[in-house]
């Protein structure tokens, strides 16, 4: 992830994802995928060439944008620590886990700490619910989260 | 001669360490000089035993777990590659109870097979169904699935055949079959499973229903959530698609068929159809009004079937074993086999596939073995978010989808929450309504609104402030969201409310407020 990029290398990286994808029904999503996983989050200054080159509106693109709890506009910490939220979790205890993290990372759900490590992040379901509670590292689950697992990946993820 | 070593790639088994148990076995059959094979296959479903190794032998298979790595070199001086004992060692797969009593039809080849093997699949009674419909007409291929009274798998419960007809009857030069695979409710991973386990199952259910309806085109939309199934999803789409299974002439067909993987962003409201569709088409997840339904104007305002990954995926049985076959199992008006998911605070939390017609109690109690915590159970949630929660006096309630609306419940995606005594049915409600809030679309005022009111009125019930005149308004709230809403999610949230509040109004029922002194 590279987030120290320029304005117009947004905007030629934007244009090269734009171009593969835009012949799919349908591309925006898939586009704004790509852009996420190329910058890590969607740069205002993909906007504008994803706009022009669908021929939709920038505000139709900033709306589909804000819709989706995946999208961010902005960087996200080294790691990212995803605790499930649901109801399955919920009854293994999901909710003293969730406290537990934000104590031992010193911030609230939709932070980063602020030596840039981790951000913290709910999500609602990962499917593991009968092995729960669940979590997410950078793409990596874990189930049956008990107090020391949890230790664990907040150490991980420290690192 | 090697030995076949199988060791799951479901994600339930990998959140539990089944790669880290792979890896141990190859670096110690390397370091022994063992002759095996490791198949990372899909999971059998029982989650509690997970990760679940078996190993081939002359005798079938014989299961091992739950088997941590550091378990690994026992197991092989104990002689795991014969199938010996150990006290990991479960005996049988086939034989553990868990797995002996289940009927499984859709999930026949899941935990069984490589899943991105076809030799595999086929060996094991995969592409028999869509060899018949390729010799068939597509009126004959809709009937077929009319007959077997196979209705929808996520939730609604609408008789599949007559979606297919309706798309099959609509004009239109380009029809699409799109898969709902956007199973955000918690307490379900059916179609996590069956796309981890056996995709290509889903795939030939996506090309029947493209054979039967006209359609040449389909779209799997799935969740960013499920990283492992979209892999899996992907990897399969482009073996069949290389072996002929799709393409523009599907097993030598001369029919076309060809299909995508889409993945969603996060948004809960996107398992509604219409939202869905929207989604699909790069839109905002918005709910749209029916009329006109998907299957006349959907994807693209072309004709289009949206189903279930479970529907489709229990279609290439019924062709393949008939539509009589298939009916024979469940009751009522609800035909066939359902996997439910048995979730949340339970012993035996797992798949369990099986005909319509068990009781909640037998599911919860006997299968499930009560709670995890070892704790009494004192309510589940049927249904995922917007499902009703039962108390232990509904027990007997049978699992059939007439039977569960008749005690205002659902079995939506048939995922089952287990909770114990410890529960605040209270803070449940609350979440409900929280949830609704977070996740709406906003199109419509009762959910919108509704929602966002039903967490301050809760609040307001917790901290004693006029109790009964805010039961009262939560209920009203519930009743105008549940008919005035657009779609389930602000229609079916009053579910888990309602049903909270009726069941366990002692919840509900607080410590008066007491004065603080000044």
């Amino acid at each position: 992830m590279n987030v120290h990029v320029s304005g117009s290398d947004v905007g030629a990286r934007t244009l090269a994802i734009v171009s593969e994808l835009k012949g799919l029904e349908g591309p925006l999503l898939p586009i704004l995928h790509e852009i996420q996983a190329e910058f890590g989050f969607v740069p205002q200054e993909s906007l504008p060439v994803i706009a022009r080159e669908l021929n939709l509106s920038r505000a139709e693109v900033h709306g589909v944008v804000t819709f989706y709890h995946d999208y961010r506009d902005h960087p996200t910490g080294r790691h990212v620590l995803k605790l499930c939220r649901a109801e399955a979790c919920q009854s293994m205890g999901g909710n003293e886990l969730a406290e537990r993290v934000k104590a031992l990372l010193g911030i609230d759900f939709h932070q980063t700490t602020l030596d840039g490590a981790v951000t913290l992040e709910p999500i609602y379901c990962l499917g593991l619910c009968s092995c729960a509670p669940a979590a997410m590292l950078d793409g990596e689950v874990h189930g049956r989260v008990d107090a020391d697992l949890a230790k664990e990946l907040v150490a991980e993820a420290r690192r | 001669m090697t030995v076949r070593l199988y060791v799951p790639r479901d994600a339930a088994a990998l959140a539990l360490g089944a790669d880290r148990v792979a890896k141990a076995f190859s670096r110690e059959a390397e370091a022994r000089g063992l002759d095996i094979t490791i198949v990372r296959n899909g999971s059998r479903g029982m989650h509690w035993l997970e990760p679940l190794v078996e190993v081939e032998t002359a005798e079938g298979r014989i299961a091992y777990g739950p088997v941590r790595p550091s378990d690994v070199p026992g197991l092989l001086d104990a002689g795991l590659l014969d199938g010996k004992a150990h006290p990991l060692c479960l005996g049988g797969t086939e034989e553990i109870p868990f797995l002996k009593n289940q009927t499984r039809l859709t999930f026949a080849r899941c935990g069984v097979i490589d899943p991105v093997s076809l030799e595999d699949y086929k060996t094991h009674g995969g592409l028999r169904g869509l060899e018949k419909a390729i010799a068939m007409a597509p009126a004959d291929i809709v009937k077929e699935v009319t007959d077997s009274g196979l209705r929808g798998r996520g939730g609604a419960g609408f008789p599949t055949g007559i979606k297919w007809k309706t798309v099959l009857d609509a004009p239109g030069d380009q029809k699409y079959i799109v898969c709902n695979a956007d199973e955000g409710d918690s307490g379900t991973f059916a179609d996590r499973m069956i796309m981890e386990g056996d995709p290509f199952v889903l795939i030939e259910g996506m090309a029947i229903a493209g054979l039967a309806t006209g359609a040449t085109k389909g779209y799997v939309y799935t969740r960013s959530e499920y990283p492992h199934a979209v892999a899996v999803m992907n990897e399969a789409v482009a073996i069949a698609r290389a072996a002929g299974m799709l393409g523009p002439s599907v097993l030598g067909s001369g029919r076309a068929f060809d299909m995508e993987i889409r993945v969603g962003a996060g948004a809960y409201v996107c398992g509604e159809e219409t939202a869905l569709l929207n989604s699909l088409e790069g839109k905002r997840g918005i709910v749209r009004a029916k009329p006109p339904l998907p299957a006349l104007q959907g994807f693209l305002g072309r004709p289009t079937v949206v189903n279930n990954v479970i529907s489709l995926a229990s279609v290439p049985i019924v062709m393949d074993k008939g539509a009589a076959y298939y009916r024979d199992f469940g009751m009522g008006r609800s035909r066939g086999t359902i996997p439910i998911q048995i979730a949340g605070n339970v012993q035996h939390g797992g798949l369990y596939e099986t005909a319509f017609g068990l009781t909640l109690g037998e599911i919860v109690d006997t299968i499930g073995g009560g709670t995890a915590s070892g704790r009494p159970v004192r309510a589940v949630q049927v249904g995922g978010p917007l499902g009703a929660y039962f108390p232990r006096a509904l027990f007997d309630t049978p699992f059939d989808y007439e039977a569960f609306a008749a005690k205002d419940g659902l079995i939506g995606h048939a995922g089952i929450t287990v909770f114990d005594d410890t529960v605040d049915m209270l803070k449940q409600a609350r979440f409900a309504m929280e949830f609704c809030a977070v996740e709406s679309c906003g199109k419509c005022t009762p959910c919108r609104i509704g929602s966002t009111r039903g967490v301050e009125t809760a609040d307001k019930i917790a901290r004693g402030i006029e109790p009964e005149k805010n039961r009262e308004l939560l209920a009203d709230l519930c009743n105008t969201m549940k008919f005035g809403s657009l779609c389930a999610l602000g229609g079916f949230t009053p579910y888990p409310v309602m049903s909270a509040m009726t069941h366990f109004p002692e919840d509900f029922s607080p410590a008066p407020m007491v004065e603080a002194a000044e």
